[in-house]
């Protein structure tokens, strides 16, 4: 059995409602989240995934309600706290943002600098998490001239650099090859084995069976389940 | 060092033609801006021969006694700005002319009596922008038992240097102004940097990067721009200022007209001053791009 319930939540959202304008994304969000839990958030397209991921890191402000991650509480954090708190996710962008101008070595060494490691370690911790995610041969290729799955990797890597607590993946399997999938999907378990928690957004519900986890359900902004879904043993 | 330097040139590659526009008007501005300075030092320091060379001429009254003209020379000693005296007698004086006429010197042959009266000659402690204080010693002086006239070049001199403050002035004014217009357009330039590069800016800060993270190498480029302008543009000064010397060394052989390049200390404050430059253009654009 997973572990949650019995732990502290990391993460609590109190009636939380997210507007563009005039459009609803979320509505009366109530949620919380375990330490070292490992989540799905799923739902068809436009259901309010991303918005709800965003809205922990502080990507978007809420319109409504209150959410505390690991003791800060969002609304009333002051902006040059801000970067302290992003500092405790490792965030998997859908679209990978990563800097084009920048080469798959620095794009991942700004975040181990940005943390304070200390110079004369940087190397050696960006070449060891390059290894991690098997482009170790690629460190010095600019991100436009790699595939999507190796973009992920990359991507992948940045978000696990900065070690961070809560590591949320914003469909992070989605347009890539089974084979890619497989092997992040592998390191966020072992980064949820080493004690992060670990929020994927995904509205493929096949990826959902074969690892198994608590899932969410949203609907145009709803939150409409909380259910745990064993593992599927093939 | 080596490290940050490295780095700072990474950096402003990625915006090769827009960085090297900043280097190029804050060289263009350095080298007008000295060039203007260099003459201004030049003149100033003709000027402060001529006017350190000012002295003041004592006519004595014809009357005054040996001992009168002893106990003038002692009072004007004890003026504080008075660095020096010389008792002309009027035998010397008229010799002085003759050597003055040169050639012509047998003017004087058809005068029978002498006509100079003695004098002192009194050097004083001026300097082109102290030249103010020569008149009120030239004045005391005048007011003194046996003096019949005083002359110090008030006329011409004071006009010289009249035109010289003005110079200064001028020179004191172009400085802010291309400082600030320089200021301007670098900060300017420089927010186009940032607006180009805003997606990996917006990147840094998903990440976690706190904003000093990422302004440090921001303001760490700006002034390595600036300091390349600064040396750019003295250093072309330099290579003119050379040519110049060579061309005035072939054709004028006197030593009267002497140019020198800009001293130490002037060349370091336009130095500090393009540093400067590229420090608040960095912070002029960064005010305005983090806020919007
Ligand atoms: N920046 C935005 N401005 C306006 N509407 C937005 C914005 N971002 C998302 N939305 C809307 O909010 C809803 C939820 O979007 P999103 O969270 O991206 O859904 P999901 O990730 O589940 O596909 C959608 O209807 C979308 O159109
Ligand atoms: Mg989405």
């Amino acid at each position: 059995m997973t572990a949650y319930g019995s732990q502290s939540a990391i993460i609590q959202m109190y009636r939380v409602a997210k507007r563009y304008g005039a459009k609803s994304a979320l509505t009366d969000i109530s949620l919380d989240i375990a330490d070292n839990e490992f989540l799905f958030l799923s739902g068809p397209s436009g259901a309010g995934k991303t918005t709800l991921l965003k809205l922990l890191y502080l990507g978007e402000t809420a319109s409504e309600g209150q959410i505390i991650v690991d003791g800060l509480n969002l609304s009333r954090i002051s902006r040059k706290r801000v970067p302290f708190l992003r500092r405790k996710f490792g965030i998997i962008f859908q679209d990978y943002k990563l800097i084009p101008t920048k080469n798959v070595y620095d794009n991942i060494a700004l975040v181990v600098e940005a943390v304070g490691v200390e110079r004369r370690s940087i190397k050696k911790m960006v070449n060891s998490l390059l290894r991690t995610v098997q482009m170790e041969d690629r460190s010095r290729a600019f991100p436009p001239s790699l595939s999507g799955g190796e973009q992920q990797r990359v991507a992948v890597a940045r978000a696990i650099a900065g070690n961070p607590k809560i590591i949320v993946a914003d469909e992070p399997t989605g347009s890539l090859d089974a084979d890619s999938a497989r092997v992040i999907m592998g390191l966020l378990k072992l980064y949820h084995r080493r004690g992060a928690t670990v929020i994927i957004a995904t509205h493929d519900t096949a990826l959902i069976r074969q690892t198994g986890g608590r899932v969410i359900l949203l609907n145009d902004g709803y939150l409409e389940v909380s259910t745990v879904i064993p593992k599927l043993r093939p | 060092m080596i490290y940050f330097t490295q780095k700072v040139l990474k950096d402003l590659k990625g915006n090769l033609f827009l960085n090297a526009v900043t280097v190029a008007s804050t060289a263009l501005s350095v080298l007008i801006f000295s060039a203007f300075a260099l003459f201004f030092v030049n003149v100033g320091a003709l000027a402060n021969r001529w006017v350190e060379d000012a002295r003041i001429m004592v006519y004595l009254n014809p009357d005054a006694e040996a001992e009168t003209i002893a106990r003038l020379g002692e009072a004007i000693k004890s003026i504080p700005d008075v660095r020096g005296l010389e008792f002309v007698p009027r035998e010397a004086a008229l010799q002085r002319f003759r050597a003055q006429l040169g050639s012509q010197g047998s003017l004087l042959d058809g005068i029978a009596e002498n006509p100079l009266p003695d004098a002192y000659e009194v050097l004083v402690k001026v300097r082109s922008w102290s030249w103010d204080r020569i008149g009120p010693v030239a004045g005391k002086i005048g007011a003194m038992d046996g003096v019949d006239e005083v002359e110090y070049g008030q006329e011409w001199m004071g006009r010289f240097v009249n035109i010289l403050n003005l110079l200064r002035l001028t020179l004191y004014g172009m400085g802010g102004l291309f400082f600030m217009g320089t200021v301007f357009f670098v900060a300017n330039t420089i927010r186009l940097v940032l607006y180009s590069r805003r997606e990996e800016i917006e990147i840094m800060r998903l990440v976690g990067a706190s904003e000093n993270f990422i302004k440090y190498p921001i303001y760490a480029q700006s002034l390595f721009l600036g300091m390349i302008g600064g040396i750019l543009g003295l250093g072309i000064l330099f290579q003119l200022y050379r040519l110049l010397e060579a061309n005035v060394a072939n054709t004028m052989s006197s030593s009267f007209f002497e140019i020198r390049f800009l001293p130490v200390e002037i060349a370091a404050a336009v130095f500090s001053g393009s540093l400067l430059v590229g420090w608040l253009g960095c912070y002029i654009s960064l005010r305005k791009f983090l806020r919007s």
